[in-house]
């Protein structure tokens, strides 16, 4: 009786070890996918209607195509062999397994902070997914860029390796928030003024740029004047940031992307640290002198113009005094979106039009209609110069050429 | 900066009176299928019954499983129109098929046939292919898959009508070329292939001149079999 009593608890026990480090292994798993979402690995490494992680994503870049790889566990094709550290060291480091150089389109500049753990989580994770066998499509780069060699160049100038660090001075929160908006979250990629050699440098971070070959102006988020969230509330922010839209304003091009791939898949604490961490790191800049390259006379027949452009297509939705009704349809009084030094956002939002992300906040986003079709170049100038100065904005106007040069910029 | 001054205190009077539930409502969008395809209406018209552009189709009336089926197409990009590719790309699978139940449900009236500027025999052999196909050269008739009244059938077939000449002979190319394609097997490549130039210009010009019929709504599915199998089309 004894005896047998003994061996079931001993099975009981063995059985509870097991089940226990199951469940921890699978804890890590859901937490490794958490992290690749954070990461925005998973959109990256998948391409449209193909397989989950299998690659083959294409990236435009100024020097030519740029395809993901294939990170499922296949092992002829994929990560299948590789070890935690070989995956610690791509993401660490920004190197192969054998040593060789990693190009910059894969985020290993920010994805450095990463800390270790998180690093196998994640790997625990696509260890977890169905191996895809799919052989990872060569890139398309012009002479020299084919060229691993020349990441050494840009390697010296904008990587800095080393895991993210917390200021001792600042709450536990904002650092959580640096952690994810400096490391997985890889905001300075685009938040960046980027070079020719498509870097972002380290004292430049988060100061704001054009998007090589997208034609999208990411806006800096350390000044008020642009995205700086320094006067705007934490629920704001993380509305905008979680639903893709707020009552201060809406995402759109490629931060619809960010916030539907990536952003709304965190919860609510990641979310609320990230907001005070990017309102702590905006500051208030005094306004430049508003300057524009049009003549007086020119800008105000522009604006009038404008004007009626404006109650004509929309004031139905954004409101006679620009008040909209948010957060569905965006104010536009008071947005700094549409009143930075660079106009190149507000006109491509009138041509081409859009829709905030489909969230699980927001899941049937209202949306706005392409000008394109509507309005001739000098109209789609008069309504933005319009907008911009209008209800106390305070942008510049913009010419008829700065409307038609956006015709032509890529949709996708 | 005096005057931005003054904007945020009218907002902030706006805000402080629209305080109260009604007011609330009255202060958003209206929560309505409606108002959500704003965006789409300038070029598909305010019900989907198409507009004065002969390449922008009617939506309204046809099923509601074939309009869906172009938006996921659209939005993986795989059927390719760039202003549309871009407004659907960050829209997930349940709002994509309310937007197409949306279309699907709205009755506007057939367009008038338009005069067609073809001659009478390039119309009879238009009418010719649609009716009764060209068994010779493998073409099967367009009834046989669109229905004897050419009004479709549920869930994945479309009716022809109510559509102008340019735009059906653009989406004829377009299988041709290989620059739309369906769910596999893609039926209407195989048929679409077996035209020619003429053949499209003859019965993309026929099916404009069809007067809308008494009843426009697709038959339900199972009505009739298919020639061979479609993939927007299952059994
Ligand atoms: C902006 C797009 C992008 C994002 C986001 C991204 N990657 Fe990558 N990744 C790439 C590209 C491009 C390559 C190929 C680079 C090369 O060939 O040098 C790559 C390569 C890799 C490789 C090397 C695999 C191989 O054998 O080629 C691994 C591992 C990897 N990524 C993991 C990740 C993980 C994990 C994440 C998320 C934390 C991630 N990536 C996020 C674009 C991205
Ligand atoms: C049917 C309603 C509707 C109409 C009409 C409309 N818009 Fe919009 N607008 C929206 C919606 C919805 C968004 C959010 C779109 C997105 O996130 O992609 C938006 C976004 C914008 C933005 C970006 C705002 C931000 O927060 O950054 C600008 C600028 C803008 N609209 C200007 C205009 C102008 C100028 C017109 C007239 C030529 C116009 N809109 C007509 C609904 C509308
Ligand atoms: C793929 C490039 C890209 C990445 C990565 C990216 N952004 Fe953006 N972001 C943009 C662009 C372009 C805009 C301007 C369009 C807009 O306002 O939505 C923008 C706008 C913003 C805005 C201003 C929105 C408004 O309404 O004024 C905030 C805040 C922001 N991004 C935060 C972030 C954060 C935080 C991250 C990292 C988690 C991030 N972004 C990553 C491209 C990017
Ligand atoms: C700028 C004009 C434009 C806008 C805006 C637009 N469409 Fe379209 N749509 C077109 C054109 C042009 C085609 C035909 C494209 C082609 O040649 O394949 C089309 C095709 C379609 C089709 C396929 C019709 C068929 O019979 O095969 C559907 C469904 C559709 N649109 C729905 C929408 C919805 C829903 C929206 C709003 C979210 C929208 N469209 C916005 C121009 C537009
Ligand atoms: C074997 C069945 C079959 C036959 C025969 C057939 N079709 Fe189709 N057709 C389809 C299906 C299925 C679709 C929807 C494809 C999709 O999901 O995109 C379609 C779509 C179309 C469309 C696109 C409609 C739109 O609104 O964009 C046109 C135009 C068309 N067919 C014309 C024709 C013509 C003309 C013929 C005769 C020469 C023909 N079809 C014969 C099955 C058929």
């Amino acid at each position: 009786m004894g005896f047998k009593l003994s061996i079931t608890l001993l099975a009981l026990a063995a059985f509870t070890t097991v089940a226990q480090a199951q469940d921890k292994t699978s804890d890590i798993i859901a937490r490794g996918e958490y992290l690749a979402r954070a990461g925005d690995c998973t959109a990256c490494h998948t391409a449209a209607e193909g397989r989950l992680f299998a690659g083959a994503r294409p990236m435009p870049t100024p020097f030519g195509t740029i395809y993901t790889s294939n990170i499922t566990p296949d092992p002829e094709t994929g990560i299948g062999k590789w070890s935690a550290d070989d995956f610690y060291r791509t993401m660490h480091n920004g190197r192969f397994p054998d040593g060789g150089l990693i190009y910059p389109a894969m985020p290993f500049a920010s994805y450095t902070k990463v800390t270790r753990a998180d690093s196998d989580a994640i790997f625990a994770y696509l260890r977890s997914i169905p191996p895809v066998n799919q052989k990872n499509k060569p890139h398309e780069l012009r002479f020299p860029y084919d060229n691993r060699q020349l990441i050494l160049g840009w390697r010296t100038l904008f990587f800095s390796e080393g895991e993210f660090k917390p200021d001792p001075t600042k709450s536990a929160e904002w650092n959580r928030g640096a952690y994810l908006v400096e490391g997985l979250g890889h905001c300075g990629m685009c938040h960046s003024p980027i070079n020719a050699l498509g870097g972002t440098s380290q004292s430049d971070a988060f100061k704001g740029g054009l998007i090589p070959m997208q034609n999208w102006y990411a806006p800096s988020l350390t000044s008020n004047r642009e995205a700086g969230l320094g006067d705007w509330s934490i629920k704001d922010i993380t509305d905008l940031l979680q639903t893709g839209v707020s009552a201060r304003g809406v995402v759109y091009g490629p931060m619809a992307e960010v916030v539907h791939n990536s952003l709304q898949y965190l919860d609510d604490a990641d979310t609320k640290a990230m907001a005070v961490y990017l309102k702590g790191i905006a500051e208030a800049s005094s306004p430049p002198p508003a300057s524009s390259a049009l003549p007086n006379t020119e800008s105000s027949l522009l604006i009038s113009l404008g004007k009626t452009v404006y109650d004509k297509n929309c004031a139905s939705c954004h409101g006679t005094q620009g008040e909209g009704k948010p957060p569905h349809w965006p104010p536009l009084a008071n947005n700094q979106s549409i009143e930075m030094q660079s106009a190149v956002n507000p006109i491509r939002m009138v041509l081409n039009g859009g829709y905030p992300p489909g969230t699980k906040g927001n899941p049937m986003p209202y949306g706005m209609p392409p000008f394109a079709g509507l309005l001739s170049d000098n109209e789609v100038a008069a309504v933005v110069s319009y907008i911009r100065t209008a209800w106390g904005n305070r942008g510049t106007p913009v010419s008829a050429r700065e409307a038609n040069e956006l015709r032509s910029a890529p949709l996708n | 900066m005096l005057a931005r001054a003054a904007a945020s205190a009218a907002l902030i009077v706006t805000l402080a009176a629209s305080d109260g539930a009604a007011a609330q409502t009255a202060n958003q969008p209206p929560d309505t299928m409606a108002a959500r395809v704003e965006a789409c209406t300038p070029c598909h018209g305010n019900k989907g019954e198409g507009t004065s552009d002969v390449y922008f189709p009617r939506l309204a009336g046809k099923p509601a499983g074939y309009l869906y089926n172009q938006l996921l197409a659209f939005r993986s990009g795989r059927r390719k129109y760039p202003p549309m590719n871009y407004l659907l790309e960050f829209l997930p699978d349940p709002y994509l098929e309310a937007m197409a139940e949306y279309f699907a449900s709205e009755h506007p009236p057939l367009p008038q046939p338009a005069p067609s500027e073809v001659s009478k025999d390039v119309l009879a052999q238009g009418e010719l292919l649609a009716t009764s196909g060209d068994a010779n050269r493998n073409i099967p008739a367009c009834v046989s898959c669109h229905g004897p009244g050419l009004t479709g059938m549920q869930p994945g077939i479309p009716g022809l009508l109510g559509l102008r000449a340019a735009y059906v002979s653009a989406q004829l190319g377009a299988w041709r070329y290989g620059t739309r394609t369906a769910k596999s097997p893609d039926c209407m490549q195989l048929v679409a292939g077996h035209l020619t130039e003429a053949d499209v210009t003859a019965v993309a010009a026929w099916l404009a001149t069809r007067p809308a019929p008494a009843n426009p709504a697709p038959v339900p599915k199972g009505t009739y079999a298919l020639p061979f199998g479609c993939g927007s089309q299952p059994n």
